[in-house]
Protein backbone atom coordinates (compact mmCIF):
# COMPACT_ATOMS: atom_id res chain seq x y z
CA UNK A 1 0.00 0.00 0.00
CA UNK A 2 0.84 3.46 -0.35
CA UNK A 3 2.92 4.88 2.22
CA UNK A 4 1.91 8.69 1.62
CA UNK A 5 -1.26 8.56 3.12
CA UNK A 6 -1.51 12.59 2.83
CA UNK A 7 -0.72 13.67 -1.02
CA UNK A 8 0.80 16.54 -0.61
CA UNK A 9 1.95 16.98 -4.38
CA UNK A 10 0.62 20.72 -5.93
CA UNK A 11 -2.38 20.72 -7.62
CA UNK A 12 -0.82 23.13 -10.04
CA UNK A 13 1.42 21.62 -13.05
CA UNK A 14 4.83 23.89 -13.97
CA UNK A 15 3.94 26.10 -16.51
CA UNK A 16 -0.15 25.75 -16.41
CA UNK A 17 -0.77 29.31 -17.63
CA UNK A 18 -2.33 31.17 -13.76
CA UNK A 19 -6.03 32.10 -14.69
CA UNK A 20 -6.18 35.96 -14.86
CA UNK A 21 -9.78 35.47 -13.09
CA UNK A 22 -9.33 33.66 -9.68
CA UNK A 23 -11.57 30.52 -10.93
CA UNK A 24 -15.07 30.71 -8.57
CA UNK A 25 -14.96 28.26 -5.78
CA UNK A 26 -16.30 25.10 -6.52
CA UNK A 27 -16.42 23.83 -3.05
CA UNK A 28 -19.66 24.73 -2.65
CA UNK A 29 -20.64 22.76 0.65
CA UNK A 30 -18.24 21.79 2.64
CA UNK A 31 -20.09 21.72 5.78
CA UNK A 32 -22.23 19.18 3.29
CA UNK A 33 -19.46 17.29 2.32
CA UNK A 34 -18.65 16.39 6.26
CA UNK A 35 -21.84 15.49 6.91
CA UNK A 36 -22.03 12.95 3.44
CA UNK A 37 -19.42 11.71 5.81
CA UNK A 38 -21.35 10.58 8.30
CA UNK A 39 -23.29 8.99 6.36
CA UNK A 40 -26.37 11.12 6.90
CA UNK A 41 -28.51 12.65 4.35
CA UNK A 42 -27.03 15.81 2.94
CA UNK A 43 -28.46 18.39 0.53
CA UNK A 44 -26.61 18.14 -2.41
CA UNK A 45 -26.40 20.41 -5.40
CA UNK A 46 -28.73 21.04 -8.47
CA UNK A 47 -27.78 21.35 -12.10
CA UNK A 48 -29.52 23.37 -14.69
CA UNK A 49 -29.24 23.20 -18.24
CA UNK A 50 -30.09 26.09 -20.73
CA UNK A 51 -30.35 26.31 -24.48
CA UNK A 52 -27.31 23.19 -24.40
CA UNK A 53 -26.32 22.48 -27.78
CA UNK A 54 -23.11 19.80 -28.37
CA UNK A 55 -21.85 19.13 -31.65
CA UNK A 56 -19.15 16.55 -33.20
CA UNK A 57 -17.77 18.27 -35.99
CA UNK A 58 -20.34 19.23 -38.05
CA UNK A 59 -22.71 16.65 -36.41
CA UNK A 60 -25.56 18.71 -34.12
CA UNK A 61 -25.86 15.55 -31.45
CA UNK A 62 -27.95 17.63 -28.58
CA UNK A 63 -30.06 20.53 -29.51
CA UNK A 64 -31.80 23.36 -27.55
CA UNK A 65 -32.18 21.29 -24.41
CA UNK A 66 -33.30 22.74 -21.39
CA UNK A 67 -33.60 20.62 -18.46
CA UNK A 68 -33.19 20.76 -14.44
CA UNK A 69 -31.76 17.89 -12.50
CA UNK A 70 -33.20 18.43 -8.88
CA UNK A 71 -30.96 18.46 -5.65
CA UNK A 72 -31.05 14.80 -4.31
CA UNK A 73 -33.33 13.26 -6.79
CA UNK A 74 -32.13 10.21 -9.40
CA UNK A 75 -32.92 11.85 -12.85
CA UNK A 76 -32.65 8.72 -15.75
CA UNK A 77 -32.30 9.43 -19.37
CA UNK A 78 -33.70 7.17 -21.46
CA UNK A 79 -34.18 7.44 -25.36
CA UNK A 80 -33.11 5.18 -28.35
CA UNK A 81 -29.47 4.23 -29.38
CA UNK A 82 -27.92 7.93 -30.88
CA UNK A 83 -30.30 10.58 -29.55
CA UNK A 84 -27.57 12.33 -27.69
CA UNK A 85 -28.56 11.23 -23.81
CA UNK A 86 -24.62 10.08 -23.68
CA UNK A 87 -23.62 13.27 -24.87
CA UNK A 88 -26.00 15.41 -23.21
CA UNK A 89 -24.59 13.70 -20.03
CA UNK A 90 -21.02 13.90 -20.83
CA UNK A 91 -21.34 17.53 -21.33
CA UNK A 92 -22.10 18.08 -17.82
CA UNK A 93 -18.60 17.26 -16.48
CA UNK A 94 -17.06 18.81 -20.28
CA UNK A 95 -15.46 14.95 -20.78
CA UNK A 96 -17.60 15.70 -24.30
CA UNK A 97 -14.63 18.59 -25.32
CA UNK A 98 -12.09 15.64 -24.46
CA UNK A 99 -13.13 14.32 -28.24
CA UNK A 100 -11.46 16.10 -30.78
CA UNK A 101 -14.01 18.13 -33.04
CA UNK A 102 -16.50 18.22 -29.83
CA UNK A 103 -18.02 21.39 -28.65
CA UNK A 104 -20.67 22.59 -26.69
CA UNK A 105 -22.39 25.79 -26.34
CA UNK A 106 -25.21 27.46 -23.93
CA UNK A 107 -24.98 27.09 -20.25
CA UNK A 108 -24.82 24.44 -17.93
CA UNK A 109 -25.65 25.64 -14.11
CA UNK A 110 -24.39 23.95 -11.28
CA UNK A 111 -26.73 25.62 -8.35
CA UNK A 112 -26.03 29.17 -9.88
CA UNK A 113 -22.55 28.81 -11.33
CA UNK A 114 -21.89 28.39 -14.92
CA UNK A 115 -19.67 25.64 -15.61
CA UNK A 116 -18.67 26.59 -18.83
CA UNK A 117 -17.89 30.26 -17.33
CA UNK A 118 -14.45 31.79 -18.62
CA UNK A 119 -12.06 31.39 -15.53
CA UNK A 120 -13.63 27.86 -14.81
CA UNK A 121 -11.11 24.89 -14.45
CA UNK A 122 -12.60 22.21 -15.77
CA UNK A 123 -10.34 20.17 -13.82
CA UNK A 124 -12.49 21.62 -10.73
CA UNK A 125 -15.69 20.71 -12.68
CA UNK A 126 -15.16 16.82 -13.30
CA UNK A 127 -14.29 17.08 -9.32
CA UNK A 128 -17.47 18.49 -8.56
CA UNK A 129 -19.25 16.69 -10.62
CA UNK A 130 -18.10 12.51 -10.83
CA UNK A 131 -18.98 10.29 -13.86
CA UNK A 132 -19.74 6.24 -13.54
CA UNK A 133 -19.02 4.70 -17.37
CA UNK A 134 -20.70 2.27 -19.08
CA UNK A 135 -17.35 0.03 -19.01
CA UNK A 136 -16.17 -0.29 -15.73
CA UNK A 137 -12.94 1.10 -15.81
CA UNK A 138 -10.45 0.04 -12.94
CA UNK A 139 -7.06 1.17 -13.59
CA UNK A 140 -5.00 -2.44 -14.06
CA UNK A 141 -1.69 -1.26 -12.50
CA UNK A 142 -3.59 -0.37 -9.33
CA UNK A 143 -4.68 -2.29 -6.46
CA UNK A 144 -8.44 -2.21 -4.77
CA UNK A 145 -6.66 0.34 -2.22
CA UNK A 146 -4.86 2.13 -4.66
CA UNK A 147 -8.11 2.48 -6.83
CA UNK A 148 -10.42 4.14 -4.53
CA UNK A 149 -7.33 6.23 -3.33
CA UNK A 150 -7.02 7.21 -7.17
CA UNK A 151 -8.90 9.99 -7.18
CA UNK A 152 -7.89 11.87 -4.48
CA UNK A 153 -4.14 11.61 -5.27
CA UNK A 154 -4.76 11.92 -9.06
CA UNK A 155 -6.43 15.34 -8.27
CA UNK A 156 -3.60 15.83 -5.90
CA UNK A 157 -5.74 16.67 -2.92
CA UNK A 158 -3.70 17.97 0.26
CA UNK A 159 -4.99 17.11 4.03
CA UNK A 160 -7.38 13.97 3.13
CA UNK A 161 -6.89 10.71 5.34
CA UNK A 162 -7.23 8.49 2.57
CA UNK A 163 -6.92 5.11 4.51
CA UNK A 164 -10.40 6.50 6.47
CA UNK A 165 -12.24 8.03 2.81
CA UNK A 166 -11.20 4.63 1.35
CA UNK A 167 -12.42 3.07 3.59
CA UNK A 168 -15.99 5.28 3.69
CA UNK A 169 -16.05 4.88 -0.11
CA UNK A 170 -15.60 1.16 -0.20
CA UNK A 171 -18.55 1.26 2.10
CA UNK A 172 -20.56 3.59 0.55
CA UNK A 173 -20.46 1.73 -2.91
CA UNK A 174 -21.66 -1.32 -1.11
CA UNK A 175 -18.60 -3.32 -1.56
CA UNK A 176 -16.15 -3.20 1.64
CA UNK A 177 -17.07 -6.79 3.17
CA UNK A 178 -16.30 -7.98 -0.40
CA UNK A 179 -12.80 -6.82 -0.19
CA UNK A 180 -11.64 -5.70 3.43
CA UNK A 181 -9.31 -8.30 3.25
CA UNK A 182 -7.42 -7.70 -0.08
CA UNK A 183 -7.28 -4.82 -0.73
CA UNK A 184 -3.19 -4.94 -1.84
CA UNK A 185 -5.14 -6.80 -5.06
CA UNK A 186 -5.52 -5.47 -8.17
CA UNK A 187 -8.24 -3.76 -8.84
CA UNK A 188 -9.31 -5.93 -12.07
CA UNK A 189 -8.78 -9.14 -10.78
CA UNK A 190 -12.43 -8.41 -9.45
CA UNK A 191 -16.02 -9.75 -10.86
CA UNK A 192 -17.54 -7.29 -13.23
CA UNK A 193 -20.38 -5.81 -11.01
CA UNK A 194 -17.26 -5.77 -8.21
CA UNK A 195 -14.99 -3.65 -10.82
CA UNK A 196 -17.99 -1.54 -11.58
CA UNK A 197 -18.93 -0.92 -7.39
CA UNK A 198 -15.13 -0.06 -7.13
CA UNK A 199 -15.44 2.56 -9.70
CA UNK A 200 -18.46 4.16 -7.89
CA UNK A 201 -16.41 4.10 -4.56
CA UNK A 202 -13.67 5.32 -6.75
CA UNK A 203 -16.09 8.44 -7.91
CA UNK A 204 -17.37 8.90 -4.48
CA UNK A 205 -13.98 9.12 -2.73
CA UNK A 206 -13.03 12.92 -4.49
CA UNK A 207 -16.84 13.70 -2.72
CA UNK A 208 -18.71 15.47 -6.10
CA UNK A 209 -21.54 17.40 -5.61
CA UNK A 210 -23.12 15.19 -8.55
CA UNK A 211 -23.08 11.66 -10.05
CA UNK A 212 -23.25 10.97 -13.71
CA UNK A 213 -23.80 7.62 -14.50
CA UNK A 214 -23.50 6.71 -18.30
CA UNK A 215 -25.13 3.02 -18.67
CA UNK A 216 -23.44 2.04 -15.58
CA UNK A 217 -25.76 -1.74 -15.29
CA UNK A 218 -25.78 -2.47 -19.35
CA UNK A 219 -22.11 -4.73 -19.26
CA UNK A 220 -23.36 -6.36 -15.71
CA UNK A 221 -25.40 -9.68 -15.02
CA UNK A 222 -28.90 -8.83 -13.56
CA UNK A 223 -27.75 -9.85 -10.05
CA UNK A 224 -25.05 -7.12 -10.25
CA UNK A 225 -27.37 -4.37 -11.80
CA UNK A 226 -29.76 -5.02 -8.83
CA UNK A 227 -26.68 -4.15 -6.60
CA UNK A 228 -26.22 -1.39 -8.33
CA UNK A 229 -29.61 -0.05 -8.54
CA UNK A 230 -29.55 0.12 -4.59
CA UNK A 231 -26.47 1.41 -4.50
CA UNK A 232 -28.43 4.36 -6.63
CA UNK A 233 -31.33 4.47 -4.02
CA UNK A 234 -28.78 5.32 -1.07
CA UNK A 235 -26.26 7.53 -2.99
CA UNK A 236 -29.10 9.91 -3.70
CA UNK A 237 -28.96 10.64 -0.09
CA UNK A 238 -25.96 12.49 -0.71
CA UNK A 239 -25.82 13.25 -4.10
CA UNK A 240 -27.74 14.12 -7.28
CA UNK A 241 -27.55 11.58 -9.88
CA UNK A 242 -27.98 11.59 -13.50
CA UNK A 243 -28.15 8.01 -15.31
CA UNK A 244 -28.30 7.40 -18.64
CA UNK A 245 -29.97 3.83 -19.48
CA UNK A 246 -31.31 1.56 -22.14
CA UNK A 247 -33.46 -0.29 -20.18
CA UNK A 248 -36.49 1.10 -19.05
CA UNK A 249 -37.66 -1.09 -16.19
CA UNK A 250 -34.48 0.36 -14.82
CA UNK A 251 -35.40 3.99 -15.19
CA UNK A 252 -38.91 2.66 -13.72
CA UNK A 253 -37.13 1.17 -10.93
CA UNK A 254 -34.08 3.69 -9.69
CA UNK A 255 -35.49 7.23 -10.94
CA UNK A 256 -37.37 10.17 -9.42
CA UNK A 257 -37.85 11.75 -12.91
CA UNK A 258 -37.01 10.84 -16.27
CA UNK A 259 -36.43 12.85 -19.46
CA UNK A 260 -37.35 11.18 -22.81
CA UNK A 261 -35.24 12.48 -25.60
CA UNK A 262 -34.82 11.77 -29.69
CA UNK A 263 -32.90 13.02 -32.14
CA UNK A 264 -30.65 15.31 -29.84
CA UNK A 265 -33.99 16.84 -28.55
CA UNK A 266 -35.14 16.38 -25.20
CA UNK A 267 -38.93 15.76 -25.78
CA UNK A 268 -40.49 15.72 -22.22
CA UNK A 269 -39.30 15.64 -18.60
CA UNK A 270 -41.58 14.19 -15.57
CA UNK A 271 -42.37 12.28 -13.08
CA UNK A 272 -40.99 8.62 -13.55
CA UNK A 273 -44.70 7.61 -13.03
CA UNK A 274 -46.16 10.00 -15.53
CA UNK A 275 -43.82 9.02 -18.09
CA UNK A 276 -44.27 5.55 -17.97
CA UNK A 277 -48.29 5.88 -17.62
CA UNK A 278 -48.95 9.05 -19.37
CA UNK A 279 -46.87 10.89 -21.05
CA UNK A 280 -47.63 13.73 -22.99
CA UNK A 281 -46.05 13.19 -25.87
CA UNK A 282 -47.09 10.87 -28.44
CA UNK A 283 -43.23 10.10 -29.24
CA UNK A 284 -43.02 9.27 -25.36
CA UNK A 285 -45.54 6.82 -25.22
CA UNK A 286 -44.49 5.17 -28.51
CA UNK A 287 -41.18 4.90 -27.31
CA UNK A 288 -42.21 3.60 -23.46
CA UNK A 289 -44.65 1.24 -24.98
CA UNK A 290 -42.12 -0.43 -27.26
CA UNK A 291 -43.48 0.59 -30.76
CA UNK A 292 -39.47 2.21 -31.20
CA UNK A 293 -36.28 1.61 -30.16
CA UNK B 1 -31.30 -38.37 -40.88
CA UNK B 2 -29.70 -34.98 -42.25
CA UNK B 3 -26.75 -34.86 -44.62
CA UNK B 4 -25.11 -32.04 -45.87
CA UNK B 5 -22.98 -32.20 -49.13
CA UNK B 6 -18.95 -34.17 -48.21
CA UNK B 7 -16.09 -31.99 -48.60
CA UNK B 8 -15.65 -31.60 -52.88
CA UNK B 9 -12.08 -33.19 -54.12
CA UNK B 10 -11.38 -30.44 -55.52
CA UNK B 11 -11.59 -28.08 -52.70
CA UNK B 12 -9.53 -30.59 -50.33
CA UNK B 13 -6.56 -30.66 -53.18
CA UNK B 14 -6.40 -26.47 -52.94
CA UNK B 15 -6.55 -27.10 -49.37
CA UNK B 16 -3.35 -29.53 -49.33
CA UNK B 17 -1.69 -27.30 -52.15
CA UNK B 18 -1.85 -24.09 -50.38
CA UNK B 19 -0.91 -26.16 -47.07
CA UNK B 20 2.30 -27.17 -49.26
CA UNK B 21 3.41 -24.14 -50.66
CA UNK B 22 3.35 -22.13 -47.55
CA UNK B 23 5.03 -24.61 -45.76
CA UNK B 24 7.36 -24.88 -48.20
CA UNK B 25 8.10 -20.71 -48.87
CA UNK B 26 8.63 -21.08 -44.94
CA UNK B 27 11.56 -24.02 -45.09
CA UNK B 28 12.97 -21.95 -47.65
CA UNK B 29 12.78 -18.65 -45.77
CA UNK B 30 14.48 -20.31 -42.37
CA UNK B 31 17.22 -21.71 -44.19
CA UNK B 32 19.71 -19.27 -44.86
CA UNK B 33 19.30 -18.33 -40.56
CA UNK B 34 19.68 -21.46 -39.62
CA UNK B 35 22.51 -21.32 -41.40
CA UNK B 36 23.78 -18.46 -40.30
CA UNK B 37 23.11 -19.51 -36.77
CA UNK B 38 25.53 -23.22 -37.76
CA UNK B 39 28.35 -21.12 -39.29
CA UNK B 40 28.68 -18.50 -36.33
CA UNK B 41 28.90 -21.17 -33.72
CA UNK B 42 30.93 -23.56 -35.40
CA UNK B 43 33.41 -20.31 -36.54
CA UNK B 44 32.56 -18.94 -33.39
CA UNK B 45 32.62 -20.90 -30.32
CA UNK B 46 36.57 -21.87 -31.46
CA UNK B 47 37.72 -18.30 -31.24
CA UNK B 48 35.87 -18.12 -27.22
CA UNK B 49 38.64 -18.30 -24.86
CA UNK B 50 39.39 -16.47 -21.48
CA UNK B 51 41.98 -14.44 -22.84
CA UNK B 52 39.31 -13.86 -25.89
CA UNK B 53 37.05 -11.67 -23.55
CA UNK B 54 39.58 -10.11 -21.29
CA UNK B 55 42.62 -9.33 -23.22
CA UNK B 56 42.31 -6.12 -25.39
CA UNK B 57 43.19 -6.34 -29.50
CA UNK B 58 47.05 -5.83 -29.87
CA UNK B 59 47.11 -4.90 -33.41
CA UNK B 60 50.40 -6.66 -34.06
CA UNK B 61 50.66 -8.29 -37.24
CA UNK B 62 52.41 -11.32 -35.31
CA UNK B 63 51.98 -12.98 -32.33
CA UNK B 64 49.21 -13.06 -30.09
CA UNK B 65 45.99 -10.47 -31.85
CA UNK B 66 44.47 -10.44 -28.38
CA UNK B 67 41.37 -10.60 -27.84
CA UNK B 68 37.99 -8.28 -27.82
CA UNK B 69 37.78 -6.92 -24.87
CA UNK B 70 37.33 -3.09 -25.30
CA UNK B 71 35.17 -4.16 -28.43
CA UNK B 72 32.29 -5.57 -25.96
CA UNK B 73 33.21 -2.58 -23.18
CA UNK B 74 32.95 0.10 -26.14
CA UNK B 75 29.48 -1.41 -27.42
CA UNK B 76 28.00 -1.37 -24.01
CA UNK B 77 29.56 2.51 -23.58
CA UNK B 78 27.93 3.74 -26.56
CA UNK B 79 24.93 2.01 -26.73
CA UNK B 80 23.78 2.54 -23.21
CA UNK B 81 24.56 6.19 -24.26
CA UNK B 82 22.55 6.02 -27.18
CA UNK B 83 19.88 4.67 -25.54
CA UNK B 84 20.07 7.68 -22.61
CA UNK B 85 19.49 9.89 -25.62
CA UNK B 86 17.30 8.42 -27.52
CA UNK B 87 14.74 6.40 -25.22
CA UNK B 88 13.45 9.51 -23.17
CA UNK B 89 13.32 11.95 -26.63
CA UNK B 90 11.53 8.66 -28.17
CA UNK B 91 8.82 8.30 -25.69
CA UNK B 92 8.51 12.10 -25.14
CA UNK B 93 7.83 12.31 -29.15
CA UNK B 94 5.42 9.36 -28.86
CA UNK B 95 3.26 10.95 -25.98
CA UNK B 96 2.92 14.42 -27.61
CA UNK B 97 1.76 12.16 -30.76
CA UNK B 98 -0.56 9.82 -28.93
CA UNK B 99 -1.90 12.41 -25.93
CA UNK B 100 -1.29 15.88 -27.28
CA UNK B 101 -0.94 16.23 -30.78
CA UNK B 102 -3.48 13.48 -31.77
CA UNK B 103 -5.00 14.20 -35.19
CA UNK B 104 -3.45 17.68 -35.50
CA UNK B 105 -1.41 18.57 -38.67
CA UNK B 106 1.67 18.61 -36.49
CA UNK B 107 1.18 15.49 -35.39
CA UNK B 108 0.53 14.03 -38.50
CA UNK B 109 3.71 15.88 -40.12
CA UNK B 110 6.10 14.38 -37.32
CA UNK B 111 4.57 11.20 -37.76
CA UNK B 112 4.75 11.15 -41.41
CA UNK B 113 8.92 11.78 -40.82
CA UNK B 114 9.53 9.45 -37.72
CA UNK B 115 8.20 6.87 -40.70
CA UNK B 116 10.79 8.58 -43.32
CA UNK B 117 13.93 8.04 -40.77
CA UNK B 118 13.05 4.74 -39.57
CA UNK B 119 13.60 3.53 -43.50
CA UNK B 120 16.89 5.93 -43.62
CA UNK B 121 20.20 3.74 -44.33
CA UNK B 122 22.14 3.86 -41.12
CA UNK B 123 25.00 4.96 -43.29
CA UNK B 124 23.30 8.03 -43.23
CA UNK B 125 23.06 9.17 -40.02
CA UNK B 126 26.91 8.39 -39.53
CA UNK B 127 27.72 10.48 -42.14
CA UNK B 128 25.43 13.16 -40.86
CA UNK B 129 27.00 13.14 -37.59
CA UNK B 130 30.75 13.09 -39.70
CA UNK B 131 30.09 16.45 -41.26
CA UNK B 132 27.98 17.97 -38.30
CA UNK B 133 30.34 16.71 -35.31
CA UNK B 134 33.47 15.46 -36.54
CA UNK B 135 34.36 17.58 -39.31
CA UNK B 136 33.61 20.27 -37.11
CA UNK B 137 36.06 19.36 -34.54
CA UNK B 138 33.55 20.13 -32.05
CA UNK B 139 35.40 18.44 -28.76
CA UNK B 140 38.01 16.95 -30.86
CA UNK B 141 37.63 14.73 -34.10
CA UNK B 142 36.51 11.03 -33.55
CA UNK B 143 34.84 10.51 -30.18
CA UNK B 144 32.43 7.57 -28.51
CA UNK B 145 29.68 10.17 -27.45
CA UNK B 146 28.99 11.07 -31.17
CA UNK B 147 29.13 7.67 -32.20
CA UNK B 148 26.62 7.15 -29.70
CA UNK B 149 24.48 10.49 -31.58
CA UNK B 150 24.62 8.74 -34.56
CA UNK B 151 23.11 5.60 -32.83
CA UNK B 152 20.55 7.62 -31.07
CA UNK B 153 19.92 9.53 -34.37
CA UNK B 154 18.93 6.09 -35.37
CA UNK B 155 16.96 4.61 -32.37
CA UNK B 156 15.07 7.19 -32.12
CA UNK B 157 12.31 6.65 -35.19
CA UNK B 158 11.95 2.99 -33.82
CA UNK B 159 11.27 3.78 -30.08
CA UNK B 160 9.40 6.50 -31.10
CA UNK B 161 7.07 3.92 -33.24
CA UNK B 162 6.64 1.36 -31.20
CA UNK B 163 5.95 3.09 -28.19
CA UNK B 164 3.38 4.96 -30.19
CA UNK B 165 1.84 2.09 -30.76
CA UNK B 166 1.93 0.63 -27.38
CA UNK B 167 0.61 4.32 -25.97
CA UNK B 168 -2.34 3.70 -28.26
CA UNK B 169 -2.92 0.13 -27.17
CA UNK B 170 -3.50 2.10 -23.66
CA UNK B 171 -8.09 1.85 -23.22
CA UNK B 172 -9.46 5.35 -23.56
CA UNK B 173 -11.47 4.42 -20.71
CA UNK B 174 -8.80 4.56 -18.64
CA UNK B 175 -8.02 8.45 -19.31
CA UNK B 176 -11.57 9.32 -19.40
CA UNK B 177 -12.01 7.44 -16.19
CA UNK B 178 -9.20 9.42 -14.66
CA UNK B 179 -9.89 12.49 -16.08
CA UNK B 180 -13.41 12.36 -14.60
CA UNK B 181 -11.85 12.26 -11.38
CA UNK B 182 -10.60 15.50 -11.88
CA UNK B 183 -6.59 14.66 -12.70
CA UNK B 184 -5.30 17.20 -14.65
CA UNK B 185 -3.81 15.81 -18.13
CA UNK B 186 -0.12 15.39 -17.17
CA UNK B 187 -1.15 13.09 -14.37
CA UNK B 188 -2.91 10.67 -15.71
CA UNK B 189 -0.25 11.06 -18.96
CA UNK B 190 2.10 9.73 -15.50
CA UNK B 191 0.17 8.17 -12.92
CA UNK B 192 -1.85 5.86 -15.52
CA UNK B 193 -0.96 5.88 -19.07
CA UNK B 194 2.42 5.29 -18.44
CA UNK B 195 2.42 2.41 -15.94
CA UNK B 196 -0.16 0.61 -17.99
CA UNK B 197 2.25 0.92 -21.03
CA UNK B 198 5.50 0.52 -19.32
CA UNK B 199 6.30 -3.25 -20.26
CA UNK B 200 5.31 -2.45 -23.94
CA UNK B 201 7.63 0.22 -23.98
CA UNK B 202 10.57 -1.26 -22.19
CA UNK B 203 10.09 -4.32 -24.79
CA UNK B 204 9.95 -1.93 -27.77
CA UNK B 205 12.85 0.18 -26.16
CA UNK B 206 14.82 -2.98 -26.19
CA UNK B 207 14.33 -4.28 -29.24
CA UNK B 208 15.83 -0.55 -30.67
CA UNK B 209 18.82 -0.96 -28.30
CA UNK B 210 19.49 -4.37 -29.91
CA UNK B 211 19.26 -2.70 -33.22
CA UNK B 212 21.62 -0.27 -32.21
CA UNK B 213 24.04 -2.85 -30.67
CA UNK B 214 24.86 -4.37 -34.02
CA UNK B 215 25.34 -1.43 -36.17
CA UNK B 216 28.73 -0.70 -38.17
CA UNK B 217 28.05 2.14 -40.29
CA UNK B 218 27.25 4.89 -37.61
CA UNK B 219 29.94 4.17 -35.81
CA UNK B 220 32.49 3.58 -38.58
CA UNK B 221 32.85 7.70 -38.55
CA UNK B 222 32.10 8.72 -35.52
CA UNK B 223 33.80 6.59 -33.31
CA UNK B 224 36.33 5.26 -35.24
CA UNK B 225 38.48 1.94 -34.01
CA UNK B 226 40.92 1.73 -31.42
CA UNK B 227 42.62 -1.51 -29.60
CA UNK B 228 42.59 -0.18 -25.98
CA UNK B 229 39.89 -0.30 -24.02
CA UNK B 230 38.09 2.96 -23.37
CA UNK B 231 35.75 4.42 -21.16
CA UNK B 232 36.75 8.15 -21.80
CA UNK B 233 33.78 8.76 -24.39
CA UNK B 234 35.62 11.74 -25.40
CA UNK B 235 38.04 9.56 -26.63
CA UNK B 236 37.68 7.02 -29.96
CA UNK B 237 36.36 4.29 -28.73
CA UNK B 238 36.08 0.26 -30.18
CA UNK B 239 33.04 -1.30 -30.77
CA UNK B 240 32.05 -5.23 -31.57
CA UNK B 241 31.00 -4.33 -35.10
CA UNK B 242 33.71 -2.58 -36.17
CA UNK B 243 35.84 -5.29 -34.58
CA UNK B 244 34.58 -7.46 -36.79
CA UNK B 245 34.29 -5.02 -39.64
CA UNK B 246 38.19 -4.59 -39.50
CA UNK B 247 38.98 -8.44 -38.64
CA UNK B 248 37.30 -9.93 -41.51
CA UNK B 249 39.29 -7.66 -44.11
CA UNK B 250 42.63 -8.90 -42.87
CA UNK B 251 44.39 -11.21 -44.65
CA UNK B 252 45.29 -13.39 -41.40
CA UNK B 253 42.49 -16.86 -40.52
CA UNK B 254 43.82 -16.10 -36.91
CA UNK B 255 41.98 -12.26 -37.28
CA UNK B 256 38.84 -13.82 -39.33
CA UNK B 257 38.93 -16.30 -36.77
CA UNK B 258 38.19 -13.48 -33.88
CA UNK B 259 35.74 -11.85 -35.77
CA UNK B 260 33.29 -14.98 -35.86
CA UNK B 261 34.21 -15.27 -32.37
CA UNK B 262 32.95 -11.07 -31.64
CA UNK B 263 30.39 -11.99 -34.37
CA UNK B 264 28.66 -14.75 -31.89
CA UNK B 265 29.21 -12.49 -28.69
CA UNK B 266 27.40 -9.65 -30.48
CA UNK B 267 24.68 -11.93 -31.50
CA UNK B 268 24.51 -13.35 -28.25
CA UNK B 269 24.29 -9.91 -26.57
CA UNK B 270 21.39 -8.54 -29.04
CA UNK B 271 19.39 -12.17 -28.17
CA UNK B 272 19.99 -11.92 -24.64
CA UNK B 273 18.15 -8.46 -25.33
CA UNK B 274 15.63 -9.63 -27.15
CA UNK B 275 14.75 -12.56 -24.61
CA UNK B 276 14.62 -9.74 -22.18
CA UNK B 277 12.06 -7.59 -24.22
CA UNK B 278 10.00 -10.73 -24.50
CA UNK B 279 10.00 -11.65 -20.72
CA UNK B 280 9.14 -8.15 -20.22
CA UNK B 281 6.17 -8.39 -22.68
CA UNK B 282 4.87 -11.30 -21.49
CA UNK B 283 4.50 -9.37 -18.27
CA UNK B 284 1.82 -6.58 -19.69
CA UNK B 285 -1.56 -6.08 -19.06
CA UNK B 286 -2.42 -4.84 -22.47
CA UNK B 287 -3.25 -7.03 -25.22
Amino acid sequence: MNPDETTTTPEQSPGAPSPAVAPPPLTVSTAAAEASRDGVTAKAHSISLRKLNAFYGDTHAVRDVDLQYAANQVTAMIGPSGCGKSTLVRCINRMHEEIPGARSTGEILLDDLDLQGTGIDVVSVRRAIGMVFQKPNPFPTMSIYDNVAAGIRLSGTRGVNVKQRVEESLRGAGLWEEVKDRLGQPGIGLSGGQQQRLCIARTIAVEPEVILMDEPASALDPISTLKIEELVHELKKRYTIVIVTHNMQQAARVADTTAFMLNGELVEHAATDKIFSKPDDSRTEEYVTGKFG
Amino acid sequence: MTTLPAVSGRRRATDTAMRGITLVLTIVAIVPLVFILYYLIKEGIGAWSADFFTTDPTGRFLGNPGGIKSAIWGTIVMVALASAIAIPFGIGVALYLVEYGKGGWFANVVRYFIDVMTGVPSVVFGLFVYIVLVVTKIGGTFAAWKGAVALALLMLPVVTRSAEVVLNLVPNDLREGALALGAPRWRVVFRIVLPTAIPGLVTGSLLAVARAAGETAPLLFTAAFVFGTQFDVSQRMNSLPLQIFNDVSQAQDRLVQRAWGAALTLVLLVLLLSLIARLVQRRSRLA
